[in-house]
């Protein structure tokens, strides 16, 4: 056990009474439920795109230093980062409102620039409106120049001021040498992600972490370069600083705004993982094979996506792997547009992951009437359009003769599976990732979490629960946590990752036992529940 | 019977119409909450006019600013070029007109041009004048027709007659480009095609009628 004595007091909203448990479950590591050798995703560990993204901020910020130097600042930083952020408990605040990232001269520039926006003459500013004010996470987008591309509640026209002042605050830090991560007033967290020659902005008063938001933004800054790669990102402000981004992404502010939806209520971007749609092996190993078969020319990957972003298969070319992170982008883009349910379509696309640089070209297709899975081709030749609606032919035929689409169809209207299935008494929810496959499951949400405020909390518990395990600073293996309306435990092994949720009076060797009798559960049910053999071109 | 087989782009800017024109003259149906399109979606029709069986492959493209790199793609090949503009905008008319220039100077062989002034059902707010678009497609040798997706006004007459102007270019120009089917042995493989394109459309059509139901209102 690396964990050491709980001391701190846990974070808002959460009552006391939190240890670190001292019993071993079973060791499973061996043969963590749902792992497999199989190449079909990139294993994904939860931030790395966060600690990629500190790295190059900082080595950005810092070019020519030393380079030792260098590293053990960002180690410290990073160390900063996941400290400050988790005394964020109410009591904390005074204490911790001035953020060592900003120097003390950067927040006096800043309060002058607030102190300009209270003037009159901006009475039309969204930040204006109580209503505004209220919403609990705030995602915006400017360029570079502090020119307005995106704001996810109300209108970025009327946040030109506003947008300004974050773009002030950015660059004045940046004089010195330094990047701006985060500052929190009240219970307020505002995180920073400056990508040149975009800059991104969350401003919440939500459970999550600012490591948590700071991926919110990676995902959104991700959906941008997916639209337009980042080559034509960098060119477009090379050549003109003041462009305004908006001309370009027309049309693709749904996309953001589904994403982030998503990301307020999906666990697939919290844990850096797929979930996929339960199916009998041999099913799958036929949809597999139907689409391995029609191959066609340049096509690298094949993606079948059932309703509610569920993974069917991936078919891809021997040498690549595709990450979770693009998958996601990739669901985003069928959820959030029902454009591609009239008619075969043909549309551009970017894999940030896969290459930030360069478009991939997407049939994009419904295999049935009732729309209930999504079949992406995708190509690196941007010709091929009638190739692959021949290969689409081809599929729907074969999965029709092996009445593979009417299994899909019955496990979708089936939905996930019911907890009690399993048949642990106290066991009220959970979420088990297989780390090596980057696949989760989950089971389905049933009372008390029938509401959607009863959701959200419990989305923001497990919130809690990942930020905690995942601290960079004191990393958990295993976490118990007796809260009063429900008792959760975390626990991390190199093959797993496990998030459960019991009765709040659940004792710990029950919930130890429980969750031993799960993992077997989950071992028995691995063929279904994950994908462990893909197919190749 | 001779069977034809002919392209057409639809060009135009963003939230004109384009996707419900084709949509209900290709699914017969009218849906106010069509999805901004993404990319190209790819329809295909058949009619048979003047003893010919015509089949229609259509290209309705995105009307977004960051895919209009990607058009060159769809008109390259394309023996017809719908160019949609919402009657109540005055910058969608103008937007055909930059379209036309591209195709001019980018397609060689002979495309048939028919300009759409859609919306008709929302003549109260009118912009563009049909005498001033009339004149200009004219001017560029164009058809003209004045639509209305939400009524089914004026769209079976405009692809009529794009079909009609078809059948006349493969009859005085052998180098369109256009497919032509003579004899009974290819025409046998022709319906075979057509028939395919008939059960795709099919589909559509309940498509969309479920789509209605369930989305978002979000037609731009």
């Amino acid at each position: 056990m690396a964990a050491t004595a709980e001391v701190t007091l846990p974070a808002q909203q959460l009552p006391p009474a939190e240890a670190i448990v001292e019993v071993t479950p079973d060791d499973m590591e061996g043969s963590a439920p749902g792992a497999s050798e199989d190449h079909m995703l990139i294993a994904a560990e939860s931030y790395e795109d966060i600690n990629v993204a500190i790295d190059e901020q900082y080595q950005r910020g810092k070019v020519g230093d030393e380079k030792d130097k260098g590293k053990n600042e960002i180690e410290q930083s990073v160390r900063k980062l996941s400290i400050d952020d988790r005394s964020t408990t109410p009591s904390d605040e005074g204490r911790e409102t001035p953020k060592e990232e900003v120097s003390a001269e950067g927040k006096e520039r800043s309060n002058s620039m607030l102190g300009n926006r209270d003037r009159p003459q901006h009475v039309e500013e969204e930040c204006y409106s109580p209503e505004w004010r209220q919403r609990q996470k705030h995602v915006f987008i400017l360029s570079e120049a502090g020119k307005p591309i995106y704001t996810r509640h109300g209108n970025e026209d009327k946040l030109v001021t506003t947008m300004g002042v974050m773009q002030a605050l950015v660059s004045f830090v940046q004089d010195n040498d330094d990047n701006i991560r985060f500052m929190i007033a009240g219970s307020h967290k505002f995180v920073f992600l400056n990508r040149p020659p975009v800059i991104l902005v969350c401003v919440a008063h939500s459970a999550e972490s600012t490591q948590q938001l700071l991926l919110h933004l990676t995902y959104v800054y991700n959906q941008i370069i997916s639209v337009l790669t980042f080559s034509q990102l960098s060119k477009i402000f090379e050549k003109k600083r003041n462009y305004d981004l908006r001309r370009l992404l027309t049309g693709t502010e749904k996309f953001l705004d589904n994403l982030i939806n998503l990301m307020d209520r999906d666990a697939m971007f919290l844990l850096s993982a797929v979930r996929c749609l339960p199916l009998a092996s041999s099913i799958r190993d036929i949809i597999g094979q139907s689409i391995a078969q029609a191959k066609a020319k340049d096509l690298v990957f094949a993606i079948l996506v059932g309703r509610d972003n569920q993974l069917v298969t991936v078919v891809r070319m021997k040498e690549h792997s595709l990450h979770p992170a693009d998958l996601h982008l990739v669901f985003n883009l069928v959820d959030a547009s029902t454009s591609f349910q009239s008619a075969e379509s043909w549309t551009p696309i970017c894999l940030p992951k896969f290459n930030s640089n360069g478009y991939l070209h997407a049939h994009v297709s419904y295999l049935d009437e009732e729309c209930s899975a999504c079949l992406l081709l995708l190509s690196a030749d941007r010709d091929v359009f009638f190739e692959l609606s021949e290969a689409r032919q081809k599929i729907v035929t074969r999965l029709n003769k092996y009445g593979c689409l009417q299994a899909v169809r019955e496990s979708l209207s089936k939905g996930s599976y019911k907890v009690a299935q399993i048949g642990i008494p106290d066991l009220r929810h959970f979420m088990y990732k297989s780390k090596s496959t980057a696949q989760y499951t989950s089971s389905e949400l049933e009372a008390p979490y029938m509401e959607e405020g009863e959701r959200h909390r419990l989305f923001g518990m497990y919130q809690y629960l990942h930020h905690r395990v995942h601290n960079s600073a004191r990393p958990l293996k295993i976490l118990f946590h007796v809260g009063s309306k429900e008792t959760m435990l975390g626990w991390i092994t190199s093959g797993f990752e496990l998030y459960a949720t019991f009765g709040p009076l659940v004792t710990k060797p029950a919930a130890i036992n429980a969750i031993n009798k799960l993992l077997r559960w989950i071992k028995k049910e691995e063929d279904r529940l994950f994908i462990l053999n893909s197919y190749t071109y | 019977m001779k069977s034809i087989e002919a392209k057409i782009v639809v060009l135009g800017a963003q939230g004109v119409g384009k996707t419900s024109v084709v949509i209900r003259y290709v699914g017969k149906l009218f849906s106010k909450h069509v999805s901004p399109t993404i990319g190209a979606s790819f329809f295909t029709f058949k009619m048979t006019v003047d003893d010919y069986r015509v089949k229609l492959q259509l290209w309705d493209t995105a009307g977004q600013e960051r895919f209009r790199s990607m058009a060159p793609m769809y008109y390259r090949k394309a023996n017809a070029a719908l160019l949609v503009y919402d009657i109540t905008c005055r910058e969608s008319f103008e937007n055909i007109q930059s379209w036309v220039d591209e195709l001019k100077k980018n397609v060689e062989g002979t495309i048939i041009m028919c300009v759409i002034g859609n919306k008709t059902d929302l003549a109260s707010r009118r912009e563009v004048s049909r005498e001033k678009a009339e004149q200009y497609a004219d001017s560029i040798n164009a058809l003209y027709y004045e639509t209305s997706a939400l009524t089914n006004d004026g769209i079976q007459e405009a692809f009529l007659q794009v079909s009609l102007s078809l059948i006349k270019l493969s009859q005085t120009d052998k180098s369109s480009g256009l497919t032509v089917y003579d004899g009974s042995a290819s025409l046998l493989n022709a319906d075979g095609i057509i028939e395919d394109g008939m059960h795709d459309m099919n589909n559509h059509r309940r498509r969309t009628d479920s789509e209605d139901s369930n989305t978002p209102a979000c037609c731009s």
